[in-house]
């Protein structure tokens, strides 16, 4: 294979970026490129690569994909098709600073639109954005500074200087008292920059512990425990270690899923920023109970703080000690929803465009570089430092038998006191809105829509019913991700749903047919109903969103399609819209 | 190994790893397909070829899933007609259809896709043709993402990675490096995406402009096998001529060594036959450089 190069040079303050990364360069005059083997084994760096000319001029030139496609051997081609493919990268603009204003279902509701227009008659550079995971402080817009980095303004203050004016480093708010919580105890207590202050809090005693009990154990009080995944399959946890550590081959890998995009979703950035040590700590354990020698944590692009944080945690525990034998490597996003899905995950790692895989095969077997993997979520992680740390027996005696431990909920929208909460399994829907101080402003209840924009809407019915897996599936409803948005009886649902949709069109990955297209064509039907200008009758119009909704769910290759018409779906039989 | 499973009530056994589709094939099973090729690692990204299997909760992709011992395959339910209907409706939606082969507007009878139902203003990829060259035009308003032409050109035949997808969701589209013109890019002109293309979106410069000016007549063409006599290799050519003129060159894809491939002198070279003749009708400029 030999490449031809771009013809455009990168200027100095691009090559200087990308040489941070991955070093000085060996000079290079022609037009072919001959990187070798070698090379070719650096394409992960792909995306840290973009990250760093985007963070360091606000755009990727054609300099500056040039350069990067030499040193790592990649054809521009494939380079550009990697760099469009994430909302984060500004192929080939202007460059600069730059807003994200976050315009989804709860920001919504928090005023973005008025937002949005003050930044516009200011003439201030912004761009719309899906859910940031701010959602608890809305409305919220992330910025970026070339050269400075990037920060977010939640909530933004009411002068548009606000958007650029606010580096937020404070730990996140926890409403509950330390006392109560498990997974949340340190959050906001325990200093999340300082790791002499987590081994005071009982920090590290865990890992101890699981090397004192041995894989095999572990993987016995985990699946003792009941644990199962956080991140919204459910998978139970000690059969996934189990898998992982007993597939055949040396070199595996094991996840740390910190990609939460799902909007309404914001717990993972809560444990994130406020206890990265435990992410740290928990995965150093998974390495160690399957065997992988090196782990990654995947944050969200949109997530400097948590990003901030789990580099100097996993710079202080390897310079501590803490992580022999165990390579763990903090990778950040750029902006694509769908990374959050496991395989597209694997693809984002590898330097690729986050496109989902078929499965079969499973990671377990076949993951990141085609090796075996595990994958879990961030919260996932952090419980199981509890089943490790009390024992499985204990963790099961929490929550119902199917359902079992704490969970965390992240309650935003028409509520007084937004905000994360740790309750136990089978704790209802309408204590859950209690804690959150009930629906705000003195309106009365429209709908919640749980699970996020994957899941379902339910009316006041689903108060009553206990949040675990059993109880909602039963009750046609989802916990997904944990987020649970409500919506007073003032909301205009159509403007929801149509946002809702727009989400899926913009989030789709593109590379399957019902997902790409179906997306565009729910979208557009939404929006005909919302305009009054139904296609024929609504009675036409809602055959072909089932049509749609249909096809979509049943031949998609992932999650993504196979869930985009779930929560308009569920509206549709409310009377929502 | 082999392993042994239903398909529509019947018993096959395959070897391992055969492909469900490929079983079907082997029964008389016609089973629609847009991203799978003879030649090509499918990209199971078209997903009209799903069918329903046994104890799975979605449909599965007939040409990306190995037949499995026991499976049991049903290919004609209704899900699985609903699915292959709806991606047909979708796909003439976004894109002009017309070029396909005659077996896709067999499909789109057969399971009645209607993809007007979407309204007039449904959102679609027509742009302009791209005619940058007197070799061949990418016209991707007749795109439909099978991602063929890109594994052609990449890690299936070619290795030049001249093309890529880029952008994401309904805004993906096939491209060089920033848009670059072909001359510009990697493009070595094989044309080995032109011969892996189902729906004319790719196409020798002569056919195209035949086709734009409704001169093009498939049925009145004549098509001869030779070999190339270019260099030593002996890739086969199959000559197409129309009124006693060559209108195109392909390669045969069954041929064991060559998989339709070829190189820019055999499926580009020829002009010189009919140098100092007129051209014919309809199509505009020469081929060959
Ligand atoms: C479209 C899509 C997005 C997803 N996003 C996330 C995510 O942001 N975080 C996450 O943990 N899991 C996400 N998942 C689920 C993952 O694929 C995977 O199941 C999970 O990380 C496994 O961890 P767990 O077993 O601990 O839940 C997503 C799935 C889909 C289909
Ligand atoms: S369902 Fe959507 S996101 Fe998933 S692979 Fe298909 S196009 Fe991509
Ligand atoms: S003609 Fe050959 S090199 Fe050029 S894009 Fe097509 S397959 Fe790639
Ligand atoms: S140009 Fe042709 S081969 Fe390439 S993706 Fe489009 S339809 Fe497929
Ligand atoms: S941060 Fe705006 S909706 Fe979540
Ligand atoms: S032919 Fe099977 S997915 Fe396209």
């Amino acid at each position: 294979m030999d490449l031809r190069a771009l013809l455009e040079q990168p200027t100095e303050v691009e090559r200087d970026a990308v040489d941070s990364l991955l070093g000085p360069a060996e000079p290079f005059n022609g037009r072919v490129m001959f990187g070798g083997h070698s090379a070719r084994q650096q394409r992960h760096l792909l995306l840290p690569a973009l990250h760093a000319v985007q963070d360091a001029t606000g755009t990727v030139t054609r300099g500056a994909l040039g350069y990067i496609s030499e040193r790592l051997t990649v054809p521009p081609a494939e380079a550009y098709g990697v760099a469009t493919f994430y909302a984060l990268f500004d192929v080939d603009s202007a460059g600069g600073s730059k807003a994200h204003v976050c315009d989804d279902i709860v920001c919504a509701q928090a005023g973005a639109e008025d937002l949005c227009s003050r930044l516009e008659a200011d003439g201030v550079e912004y761009e719309r954005s899906p859910c940031l995971g701010q959602c608890d402080r809305a409305p919220a817009v992330m910025y970026h500074r070339p050269g400075t980095g990037y920060g977010v303004s939640a909530p933004v203050a009411a002068d548009t200087a606000g958007v650029f004016g606010f580096d937020d480093l404070s730990p996140g708010v926890v409403h509950q008292e330390a006392s109560e919580l498990r997974l949340l105890r340190r959050v906001g207590v325990v200093d999340p920059t300082s790791i002499d202050a987590y081994i005071e809090s009982g920090g590290f005693q865990t890992l101890a512990k699981a090397k004192e009990l041995g894989p095999e154990a572990v993987i016995e009080e985990l699946k003792m425990s009941g644990l199962r995944g956080r991140g919204g399959a459910a998978f139970p946890i000690g059969i996934k270690w189990e898998g992982v550590r007993d597939a055949p081959g040396d070199e595996k890998y094991v996840i740390a899923n910190g990609d939460e995009s799902e909007p309404g979703t914001f717990k993972d950035r809560l444990v994130m920023e406020g206890d990265p040590f435990a992410v740290v700590e928990a995965m150093a354990i998974y390495g160690y109970v399957t065997g992988a020698t090196q782990g990654y944590i995947y944050v969200r692009g949109e997530y400097p703080t948590a990003e901030k944080r789990l580099l100097a945690a996993v710079r202080q525990a390897a310079a501590a000690g803490f992580l022999d034998n165990f390579d763990l490597e903090v990778r950040r996003g750029a902006g694509a929803y769908i990374c959050g899905e496991e395989t597209a995950l694997f693809a984002s790692i590898e330097g690729h465009r986050g496109e989902p895989r078929q499965k079969p095969p499973f990671p377990t077997t076949h993951g990141v570089f085609q090796k075996p993997t595990g994958i879990n979520n961030i919260e996932t992680l952090v419980a199981t430092l509890e089943v490790v740390a009390n024992g499985g027996e204990a963790f099961a005696r929490i929550g119902t038998d199917q359902s079992t431990g704490p969970k965390l909920f992240c309650v935003s929208g028409a509520v007084s006191n937004p905000g994360v909460f740790e309750v136990e399994f089978g704790t209802t829907l309408g204590e859950l809105l209690d804690l959150a101080g009930g629906i705000s402003g003195g309106s009365g209840f429209g709908a919640v829509l749980m699970g996020g924009a994957a899941g379902v809407f339910a009316d006041e019915s689903a108060l009553d019913v206990p949040l675990t897996f059993e109880h909602t599936r039963e009750a046609g409803t989802t916990m997904g991700s944990g987020a649970i948005v409500f919506f007073d009886d003032q909301t205009d649902f159509t403007a929801v749903l149509r946002r809702i949709a727009q989400f899926f069109r913009d989030e789709s990955c593109g590379q399957c047919v019902p997902c790409r297209i179906g997306t565009v064509r729910q979208e557009e039907a939404l929006a005909r109903i919302g305009s009054g200008a139904a296609l024929g009758s609504i009675e036409e119009e809602k055959v072909r969103l089932d049509d749609l909704a249909l096809v979509m769910t049943d031949a998609s290759i992932c999650g993504l399609g196979q869930t985009a018409a779930s929560a308009i779906q569920s509206a549709m039989r409310l009377g929502l819209a | 190994m082999s392993v042994k499973a239903t398909i529509d009530g019947q018993e096959v056994t395959v070897p391992e790893g055969t492909s469900i589709l490929d079983a079907c094939t082997q029964l008389g099973t016609d089973i629609p397909t847009f991203c799978y090729g003879p030649t090509i690692t499918p990209a199971n990204a078209c997903r009209v070829c799903m069918v329903e299997v046994e104890g799975s909760r979605v449909l599965v992709p007939s040409c990306s899933r190995a037949l499995e011992e026991g499976m049991v395959v049903k290919t004609g339910t209704e899900r699985a007609e609903h699915s292959r209907r709806l991606v047909l409706e979708l796909l003439g939606s976004a894109s002009e259809l017309d070029r396909s082969s005659d077996e896709v507007h067999g499909w789109i009878e057969e399971y009645g896709a209607d993809s007007s139902r979407f309204g007039p203003d449904a959102e679609t990829v027509a742009q302009p043709a791209k005619v940058q060259d007197d070799l061949y035009v990418r016209d991707y308003e007749r795109c439909i993402l099978c991602y063929k032409c890109v594994d052609a050109c990449g890690v299936d035949h070619q290795n030049t990675f001249a093309i890529t997808v880029a952008g994401r969701g309904f805004d993906a589209h096939i491209s060089t490096e920033f848009d670059v013109t072909l001359p510009d890019s990697a493009c070595v002109y094989c044309g080995n995406c032109i011969a892996v293309c189902p729906t004319g979106a790719l196409e020798g410069k002569i056919a195209w402009d035949m086709k734009e000016a409704g001169t093009w007549d498939a049925d009145a063409q004549e098509v001869t096998r030779t070999v190339c006599s270019y260099c030593g290799v002996g890739c086969n050519l199959d000559i197409h001529t129309q009124d006693g003129r060559i209108v195109d060159v392909t390669s045969p894809l069954d041929h064991e060594v060559t998989l339709g491939n070829l190189c820019i002198k055999g499926r580009f070279g020829w002009s010189f036959v009919h140098a100092g003749a007129s051209e014919p009708e309809g199509a505009a400029g020469g081929t060959g450089s």
